[in-house]
C-alpha cells in the first residue's frame, strides 16, 4: 500500500508504531511493578521489551526495503536529515539535565551546606566541610576512593576520539566507493567502541570492588558519577549496535556514494557519544 | 484565488473500521485523534476539578479525605497540561500545517501516527494510578521531592507516564519542526507562513529543548527512590531545591509551550473576522521569538520564596518582567488590527475577543506575582491559582474554543449552529469569571492552594467561585453537542467559509481531500 504525492513519499498505514506503543506500555508496566517489589513484574518488563525489539527490527525492514527500493526522493532524504539532527538536540538536552545537576552540587548545594551559607550549614549539619568529591553531610555509602582519571578514562579518551576519526575515514571510503575500505573502517570503528565498553564495565567493578568502594550510593559523587557515565554508557552500546548494523548494510552493498543518509545519522549520533565523553571527562573525571 | 485544486483521485483501501484508526498515516486522521483525546482529557480533568470545587464549597471536610483531594489537585493538574492542551494543540498543528503551507502531509507520518498513539497507553497508565495501593500521586503536579517520594505504588507509574508523555510530544515537536521547514510549497517563505505555522514552529523549539529535561529530572527522582542516590537529598551532598530549578527549566518554557499555539490561533483568526490583514506581522513573528527566548531564563520566578541569593532573585525580576515587552507587542498588534476593521462577531470571533481581554488580566497577575516583595505574600496562594487559570483557561483553552469553531466548517464540510456557539461562548465567559476572578481576592487575602479546607472568612468567596465552576464545566456539554450536530450534518459550508479567510487552507475544498496538497499550490 503506497502512494506518492508530488513526489514526496507518503505511507498509507503502519502497524508498527501501535505495535511500539504496547511494547513500551508493557515494558514500562513491568519496571514499576518490579520496583513495587512485584514478583513478575521482571518478567513482563522482558516480555514488553521484546515487544519493542519486534517493532525496531520490523519497522527498520520497512524502511531499509523502502530506502533500497528507491521510494525516497531528497526531499524525504532531507527529511530524514532534519529528523535526526533535532533527535540529537534532544539527547543533548537530556544529558543537559544531570551535567546541570553536577554543576548545581558542586557550585551550589555542597558549598552552601560546608558554611558558604551560613544559616544551613548551622542548622542542618554544622561541622560538614565542603569538598569535591564528597558523598555528603552524611557519609553515604561510606568512605570511598576515585577512580584515576589519567588510566582507564584517558584510554577511553583515546579510543572514542580515534573512533570519530575511523568513522570519518569510513565515510569518505564510501564516497570514493571504495567498498573494502569502507567496510574496514567501520569494524576498526565497532572495535573501538566495543574496546570503550569493555574498559567501561572493567571501571565500574573496580568502582565497586571493596578497594574503591564507589557505588550510585556514594552521596552525590556517586550519584552524579554514575548516572553520567551510564547514561553514556547506554548511549555507546546504542551507538554500536546502530554501527554493527550499518556495516552489515555496507557489506550488502547499500547506499551510494552520494545517497547515504543511515550512514550519516549513524556517523553523527556517534560523534554525538563522542562530544559527550569529552564533557564527561572533563567534568566528571578531571575537574 | 483559485478554488480547489484537489480532487479526491484515490479512495485507497484504508483498513475499515477502528484499525483505520489505529494505523493511520494521514495528518487530517491523526489530527482527529489527537483533538479527540485531548476532548475526553478534558472531561476527565474536568469531572476532577469538580470534586475539587465541591469540597471547597464550604470550609471543613465535607465529602472527601485530605490526601485524596491533593490528589484530585495533582491529577487534574498533570491530565490538563499534558493530557487536554497540548494534544490539543499538536492536534491541530496536525490539522493545518500542511493544509497552511501547501503539502501533501506531515514529513514523517509513519512517526506521527507514533506520537500519537504512545498517548492513550500515557494516559492510561497516569489514570490507572487512582486505584493503586496509596493512591493518585498528590505531591502536586510540579512533583517537587521529598514530599513526592512519598507516594505509594502509584510512584513509578507517574514517572513512567511523563517519559512516556515526554516521548509523544518529542516526537510531534520534531515531526513539526520538519514539515515546516522542509514541506512547504514553491514561494512559501518563512516570513509568508501563516502566524499560526511560526508560532507551532518556535514551540515545536521549545518542546525539544525542555521536555528531555523533564525527563531528566523525574529520572533523578526515580533513582533517588530506588536505587539510592541522593540528588534531592542534602544528607548526600544534593539538595531538594536543585529539582526545583530544572523543574521549573522545563516548567516556564512549557507554560509558553500552552500559550504560544494560542497567539497563533488568535492572531489567524481576528484579521478574518476584522476583514484587515494582521497589524505588524513581522514584529508578531520577532516577538514569538523573543518571548521563547525569555522564557528560557525566567524560571526561578516559581522559587521566590525557597531563599536563593539576592541577585538571583533580582536577575529574575527583571527577567520575568521583560517578557511583558513582546507580549505587548502581541497585544497591541491584535487591537491595532481590529482598529477601524469592518468587524463582524461570530463564535470564533467572540472567543478570540475573549482570549484578548481575559489573557491579558492574566497577563498582569503574573506581572504582579513576578515582582519579587510582592509574590513573597501571594505564593502559593489563590492569587498564584487565579493567575494560571486566567492565562490557560481564558486564554489556552478559549483559544482552542476559538480554533475549533473557526476550522470546524473546513474540517467536517458543515456549518456549526451559530447560535449555540454564541450562547457557549457567553455561558463559558461569565462563568469562567465567576469561578476564577474570586480566587484573586481569596489569594490576596491568604489563601493557600492545595488544601482541602479552609478559615470561615473564605467561605462566601469559595462558594461564589464553586458555583461558577459547577456552571462551567455544565456549559462544556454544551460545546460537545454542537461538535456532535456539526459533524452529523447542517448546512454545508463553502471552500472559504470566512469571507474574510486569508490563506491556502480555504482554497481546499470542505472538508478537505485525504491528501491535502497532492501537487504543492504555487504562492504568490
Ligand atoms: C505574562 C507573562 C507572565 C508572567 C509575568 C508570569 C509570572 C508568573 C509567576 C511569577 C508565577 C509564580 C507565582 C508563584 O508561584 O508565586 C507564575 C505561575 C504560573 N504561571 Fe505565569 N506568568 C506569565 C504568563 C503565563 C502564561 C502564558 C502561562 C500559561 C499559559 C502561565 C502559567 C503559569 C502557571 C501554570 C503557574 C503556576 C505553576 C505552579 O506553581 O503550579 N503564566 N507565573
Ligand atoms: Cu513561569
Amino acid at each position: 500500500m503506497t502512494s506518492t504525492s508530488g513526489g514526496y513519499y507518503v505511507p498509507h498505514g503502519s502497524h508498527w508504531p501501535i505495535i511500539g506503543s504496547i511494547g513500551l506500555f508493557v515494558m514500562l508496566q513491568g519496571f514499576g511493578n518490579y520496583l513495587n517489589g512485584d514478583g513478575i513484574g521482571g518478567t513482563i518488563m522482558l516480555v514488553g521489551f521484546l515487544i519493542l525489539l519486534v517493532m525496531v527490527f520490523g519497522w527498520f525492514r520497512v524502511v531499509i526495503n523502502e530506502s533500497e527500493a528507491g521510494t525516497y526522493n531528497t526531499q524525504v532524504d532531507r527529511s530524514f536529515r532534519w529528523g535526526m539532527s533535532w533527535f540529537i538536540f534532544s539527547e543533548v538536552m537530556f544529558f543537559a539535565a544531570f551535567f546541570g545537576a553536577l554543576y548545581y552540587a558542586r557550585v551550589f548545594s555542597v558549598p552552601w551546606l560546608g558554611g558558604a551559607d551560613p544559616g544551613t550549614n548551622e542548622v542542618l549539619w554544622s561541622g560538614f566541610e565542603a569538598a569535591w568529591p564528597t558523598n555528603g553531610p552524611a557519609q553515604l555509602g561510606g568512605e570511598f576512593n576515585l577512580l584515576d582519571p589519567w588510566k582507564i578514562p584517558a584510554l577511553n579518551t583515546l579510543l572514542l576520539l580515534s573512533s570519530g576519526v575511523t568513522i570519518t575515514l569510513a565515510h569518505w571510503a564510501l564516497k570514493k566507493g571504495n567498498r573494502g575500505a569502507l567496510v574496514m573502517w567501520m569494524l576498526a570503528t565497532i572495535a573501538l567502541g566495543a574496546t570503550f565498553l569493555g574498559f567501561q564495565v572493567y571501571e565500574y567493578q573496580e568502582a565497586y570492588s571493596s578497594h574503591y568502594n564507589l557505588t550510585l550510593e556514594s552521596g552525590i559523587y556517586g550519584s552524579t558519577f554514575f548516572m553520567l557515565t551510564g547514561f553514556h554508557g547506554m548511549h555507546v552500546t546504542l551507538g554500536t549496535i546502530m554501527l554493527i548494523v550499518i556495516t552489515l548494510r555496507c557489506m550488502k552493498g547499500h547506499f551510494t556514494a552520494d545517497r547515504h543518509f543511515a550512514f550519516e545519522a549513524v556517523a553523527w549520533y556517534w560523534h554525538f557519544v563522542d562530544v559527550v565523553w569529552l564533557g564527561l571527562f572533563i567534568f566528571v573525571y578531571l575537574l | 484565488m483559485s478554488t480547489a485544486t484537489a480532487h479526491d483521485t484515490h479512495h485507497e483501501h484504508h483498513p475499515g473500521g477502528l484499525l483505520r484508526w489505529v494505523f493511520t498515516t494521514n495528518h487530517k486522521d491523526i489530527g482527529t485523534l489527537y483533538l479527540i483525546f485531548s476532548l475526553v482529557m478534558l472531561f476527565i480533568g474536568g469531572a476532577m476539578a469538580m470534586v475539587i470545587r465541591a469540597e471547597l464549597y464550604q470550609p471543613g471536610l465535607q465529602f472527601v479525605d485530605p490526601q485524596f483531594f491533593n490528589s484530585m489537585t495533582t491529577m487534574h493538574a498533570l491530565i490538563m497540561v499534558f493530557g487536554a492542551i497540548m494534544p490539543a494543540f499538536v492536534g491541530l498543528a496536525n490539522w493545518l500545517i500542511p493544509m497552511m503551507i501547501g503539502a501533501p502531509d506531515m514529513a514523517l507520518p509513519r512517526m506521527n501516527n507514533w506520537s500519537f498513539w504512545i498517548l492513550p497507553f500515557a494516559g492510561l497508565m497516569l489514570v490507572s494510578t487512582l486505584f493503586m495501593e496509596g493512591g493518585a500521586p498528590a505531591g502536586g503536579w510540579t512533583m517537587y521531592p521529598p514530599l513526592v517520594l512519598q507516594t505509594g505504588d502509584a510512584f513509578p507509574f507517574l514517572i513512567f507516564s511523563v517519559h512516556l508523555l515526554g516521548i509523544s510530544s518529542i516526537m510531534g515537536a520534531i515531526n513539526i519542526i520538519v514539515t515546516i521547514v522542509n514541506m512547504r510549497a514553491p514561494g512559501m517563505t518563512l516570513m509568508k507562513m501563516p502566524l499560526f505555522v511560526w508560532t507551532w514552529l518556535i514551540t515545536a523549539y521549545l518542546l525539544i529543548a525542555v521536555m528531555p529535561v523533564l525527563a531528566g529530572a523525574v529520572t533523578m527522582l526515580l533513582t533517588d527512590r530506588f536505587f539510592g542516590t541522593s540528588f534531592f537529598s542534602a544528607a548526600g551532598g544534593g539538595d531538594p531545591v536543585m529539582f526545583q530549578h530544572i523543574f521549573w527549566f522545563f516548567g516556564h518554557p512549557e507554560v509558553y509551550i500552552m500559550i504560544l499555539p494560542a497567539f497563533g490561533v488568535v492572531s489567524q483568526i481576528i484579521p478574518t473576522f476584522a476583514r484587515k490583514r494582521l497589524f505588524g506581522y513581522s514584529s508578531m513573528v520577532y516577538a514569538t521569538a523573543s518571548i521563547a527566548f525569555l522564557s528560557f531564563i525566567v524560571w526561578a520566578h516559581h522559587m521566590f520564596t525557597v531563599g536563593m541569593p539576592l541577585t538571583g532573585e533580582l536577575f529574575f525580576m527583571y527577567a520575568t518582567m521583560l517578557i511583558a515587552v513582546p507580549t505587548g507587542v502581541k497585544v497591541f498588534n491584535w487591537v491595532s488590527t481590529m482598529w477601524k476593521g469592518a468587524m463582524t462577531f461570530e463564535t470564533p470571533m467572540l472567543f478570540a475577543l475573549g482570549f484578548v481581554v481575559m489573557f491579558t488580566i492574566g497577563g498582569f497577575s503574573g506581572l504582579m506575582l513576578a515582582i519579587t516583595p510582592i509574590d513573597f505574600q501571594y505564593h502559593d496562594t489563590y492569587f498564584v491559582v487565579a493567575h494560571f487559570h486566567y492565562v490557560l483557561v481564558t486564554g489556552s483553552l478559549f483559544s482552542l474554543f476559538a480554533a475549533a469553531y473557526y476550522w470546524l466548517p473546513k474540517w467536517t464540510g458543515n456549518m456549526y449552529d451559530e447560535k449555540l456557539g454564541k450562547l457557549h461562548f457567553w455561558l463559558s465567559t461569565i462563568f469562567v469569571n465567576i469561578l476564577f476572578f474570586p480566587q484573586h481576592f481569596l489569594g490576596l487575602a491568604g489563601m493557600p492552594r492545595r488544601i482541602p479546607d479552609y478559615s470561615v472568612q473564605f467561605a462566601e468567596f469559595n462558594q461564589i467561585s464553586s458555583l461558577g465552576g459547577f456552571a462551567f464545566g455544565l456549559t462544556q456539554l454544551l460545546f460537545v453537542y454542537i461538535i456532535w450536530k456539526t459533524v452529523r450534518g447542517g448546512a454545508k459550508a463553502t471552500d472559504r467559509v470566512w469571507e474574510g479567510a486569508e490563506g491556502l487552507e480555504w482554497t481546499l475544498s470542505s472538508p478537505p481531500p485525504y491528501h491535502s496538497f497532492e501537487t504543492a499550490p504555487e504562492v504568490k
